[in-house]
């Protein structure tokens, strides 16, 4: 019955940090497509567009990595210590973007047309980037196997700061810019902005490419770099969750190519999710690969049981509040009009 | 190892946080009064109150989500060791206060962006789950600070816990008074500084309805409080006399154990004992047990290496809470009193500039109180469990991160401010019809 217990927490785990990729990832996303909007009437709607699908789920979305945090030293006290005692240098440049997007993204509708705009603006933009960033290469990190048990027994640097975990921190700012683009580009289809429809559908395409590129260049890398990972990824089983992946990854591609976007969200997001339990199966049973396993590491039973308790709580609670929030998201009943379209080269 | 950057840096983050915590918890309240009396009255006026703080409490939310996950974070990165040793202890805590929380942001912002957009009653209702969210999320992390100084519910033999009792962590001794404590200091902290900001405007010469409405239901809501605020304290005090007798002996600066303890209104304390100040004789005692007579614990009952570092910061803090307690205390009941005998509003320049001053009054209060209950706790992290030294990490580089995230948080709580205020100069919403314009 324990160990059932704590793959009940290993799987809590996954599936937060796996809700946070997708969900604050696309967060994430739209910060990068914020900064590239250029200028003018056309960029201020594509920002508007961009702001009018993510504000509403902003905030929510980002408590999935304080619930996914939660779990983590609930469940696994040991490997939260060593992860994050270790790991305090990319966290604390994470911790940074997220204060600097958290309050740009609050403070910007005041900003706007004063000297505040520009600044926060740019923190909004640059802290999208470093924040994905640096928090993939945590997990590049650990599942290359460099966090050992222990109050800062890693190497602070070359802990996260690797071909792993570079890749892997690449690979999260892209991926949630491809998301951003799919989720965008099906809101402008649901609102028959064709224009922004079209602006998003090559963003999305672009992106997509980008992160099968991406996806295909960490290959080599892992090989080289974390060999172990690499066999447990591709010769054992994870390998159910990368072909998952690329499956559905490519069919998205083809759906947007066809700009049928009513089941874009779930295939993009689908492809995210498969790479994520695809690295949780490759890694199990270690929680730090290969020195502390998931029953090793696990709290006693009675903490493990409160934690069921926690999470049937939060099945009666937070889910229907969830799902009230996203259907009104859904279908628009919390979106606010965007500045009319103009034509083309008639942008200031 | 960087112990006193590393307390530093978590006391920077707290101090920052608890703020934001107190118009988490209150602020939606004082929204919802404002958009219920709307509801009933049809008086234009309180929807236009209602919207124009809905804004603010979304900005302060924002950045109170901010400052919360950086809490998070600092757990793990500062204290690896309690992490270690205790998180799987009171984890449980914080499983229901990521519920909470979670709760809390989506009818945030349900409620918020909702305007206009759903209809009035449904719009209501999507308000009522915010501050009881808020109010469970702060009972949960409330609880873990609690079990911190009164640490139950386990069993720790040659530094294996075992037979964790999660509900026994959860409502530890130290639960109630502190949770208690913290929600009406959450009432006045919101109520006084809303009504600060109208009180200030209207020694500026804005005598409108709008801000007369604006500062009297916050200011009465706080003066409500203030009173029951002084018992709850009371409470407390005992409450830390019985269980930590170290922290009272440190909140006087007491050297010996004695009987008719006295209390020094300021005052240095040095070599034992304090110096100058003004002497009450038995306040102590009283304050500790209620009785002149009764004996009070002193600093030299334990070891040097068991006392607070910082007795006069633990002091200090605890007579700023109590003088400025004081001072609120009898601006709520000159409120009151005039409000109920005489029908009336004061609005004179005097109590107007004194209603001004609440309000930044009670921030100060409110570090103050934190800060002794936290400086007084040490040298411990787990009250005779885990000293703050075993906890503390050993990577290097934790005072550039306190420096850094101190020039960070400067920035912050400037670019709130600066919000706050371009909010109170931007133009009102018109009623109906969603504009063009993208929300905070």
């Amino acid at each position: 019955m324990y160990e059932v217990l704590t793959v009940f927490a290993a799987v809590l785990l996954v599936a937060g940090l796996t809700l946070y990729a997708v969900l604050g990832g696309a967060d994430f996303g739209t910060g990068v497509w914020d900064l590239t909007a250029g200028r003018g009437s056309r960029a201020a709607r594509t920002r508007s567009l961009l702001h009018s699908s993510m504000g509403p789920v902003w905030e929510a979305n980002h408590v999935w990595l304080i619930f996914t945090l939660v779990v983590f030293w609930t469940s696994f006290p040991e490997a939260f210590a060593s992860v994050m005692s270790t790991m305090y240098i990319p966290l604390f440049l994470a911790a940074i973007g997220i204060i600097l997007r958290g309050s740009s993204y609050a403070f910007r509708p005041l900003a706007r047309g004063t000297w505040f705009e520009w600044p926060t603006a740019v923190a909004f933009g640059i802290a999208s980037i470093m924040t994905p960033f640096f928090l993939g290469t945590i997990i590049g990190g650990i599942a290359g196997g460099h966090v050992p048990p222990g109050n800062a027994a890693g190497n602070a640097v070359s802990a996260w700061w690797n071909a792993t975990g570079v890749m892997v921190g690449v690979m999260a700012v892209v991926t949630g810019a491809y998301l951003a683009a799919i989720f965008t580009m099906a809101d402008a289809e649901r609102r028959n902005e064709r224009d922004l429809r079209n602006a998003f559908r090559i963003r999305a395409l672009v992106s997509g490419v980008l992160v099968g590129l991406v996806a295909i260049a960490t290959l080599p890398v892992l090989r080289a770099d974390a060999p172990w990972l690499f066999d447990r990824l591709l010769k054992g089983p994870g390998l159910i969750g990368v072909i998952v992946s690329f499956a559905l990854g490519g069919v998205t591609l083809w759906l947007i190519w066809g700009m049928r976007t009513s089941l874009i969200r779930w295939t993009g997001a689908g492809a995210v999710a498969a790479i994520a339990v695809g690295w949780a199966l490759a890694q199990y049973p270690y929680l730090l690969p290969t020195s502390l396993s998931v029953q090793d590491a696990a709290a006693p039973s009675a903490t493990l049981w409160a934690l069921v308790g926690a999470a049937v709580v939060f099945v009666a609670v937070v889910v229907p509040s969830l799902v009230f929030l996203f259907r009104l998201q859904l279908s628009g009943k919390l979106a606010h009009a965007l500045p009319p379209a103009e034509r083309d080269g008639a942008d200031v | 190892m960087d112990l006193i950057a590393a307390r530093n840096l978590q006391a920077l983050s707290l101090g920052f946080h608890i703020i934001l915590v107190c118009f988490g918890v209150a602020f939606p309240v004082f929204v919802l009064i404002m958009e219920g009396l709307h509801l009933r009255t049809r008086d234009d006026l309180y929807r236009r109150i209602a919207r124009r703080w809905a804004k603010a409490m979304a900005i302060l939310f924002a950045v109170g989500v901010v400052s919360g996950t950086i809490l998070s974070f600092e757990l793990g990165i500062l204290w690896p060791e309690f992490m270690r040793q205790y998180g799987d202890v009171f984890g449980f805590a914080f499983a229901l206060e990521g519920t909470a929380f979670f709760v809390e942001a989506i009818f945030m912002a349900i409620y918020v962006l909702g305007w206009d957009r759903l209809s009035e009653r449904t719009h209501f209702l999507s308000g009522l789950p915010i501050p009881i969210a808020g109010l469970f999320g702060s009972l949960f992390v409330i609880s873990v600070n609690g079990w911190m100084n009164n640490p139950v519910g386990f069993d720790q033999v040659n530094g294996v816990v075992s037979n964790i009792r999660p509900l026994a962590v959860l409502f530890n001794d130290f639960f109630w008074h502190q949770f208690v404590h913290m929600i009406l200091a959450a009432f006045m902290v919101a109520g006084f500084m809303t009504a600060s900001v109208y009180a200030v405007a209207m020694l500026r010469g804005r005598r409108d309805r709008f801000a007369r409405v604006a500062m009297i239901v916050p200011l009465t809501i706080a003066a409500l409080v203030t009173p029951v605020q002084l018992v709850v304290g009371d409470w407390a005090a005992r409450t830390v006399a019985n269980e930590q007798p170290i922290k009272l002996a440190a909140i006087e600066g007491l050297g010996q154990t004695q009987s008719n303890a006295p209390w020094h209104l300021f005052g240095w304390y040095s070599d034992g004992e304090v110096q100058g100040g003004l002497a009450i004789p038995n306040m102590l005692s009283i304050l500790a047990y209620h009785d002149p007579n009764a004996i009070v614990q002193g600093l030299d009952s334990v070891p040097d290496s068991d006392r607070p570092d910082k007795i006069n910061v633990v002091r200090m803090a605890f007579q700023t809470m109590i003088i400025i307690g004081s001072g609120l205390a009898l601006l709520s009941t000159v409120h009151l009193w005039v409000w109920w005998r005489r029908r009336r509003i004061i609005s004179g320049k005097w109590f107007l500039m004194a209603v001004g001053a609440a309000g930044p009054a009670s921030i100060v209060a409110l570090e103050s109180g934190w800060i002794t209950t936290e400086v007084g706790r040490q040298p411990w992290i787990v009250y005779n469990y885990m000293r703050t030294s075993d906890a503390v990490t050993t990577a290097t580089g934790i005072p550039v991160a306190w420096i850094v995230l101190g020039v960070v948080y400067l920035g912050l709580m400037f670019g709130v401010i600066w919000a706050l205020r371009r909010l109170a100069h931007s133009p009102e919403e018109p009623p109906g019809g969603p504009t063009g314009s993208g929300d905070a």
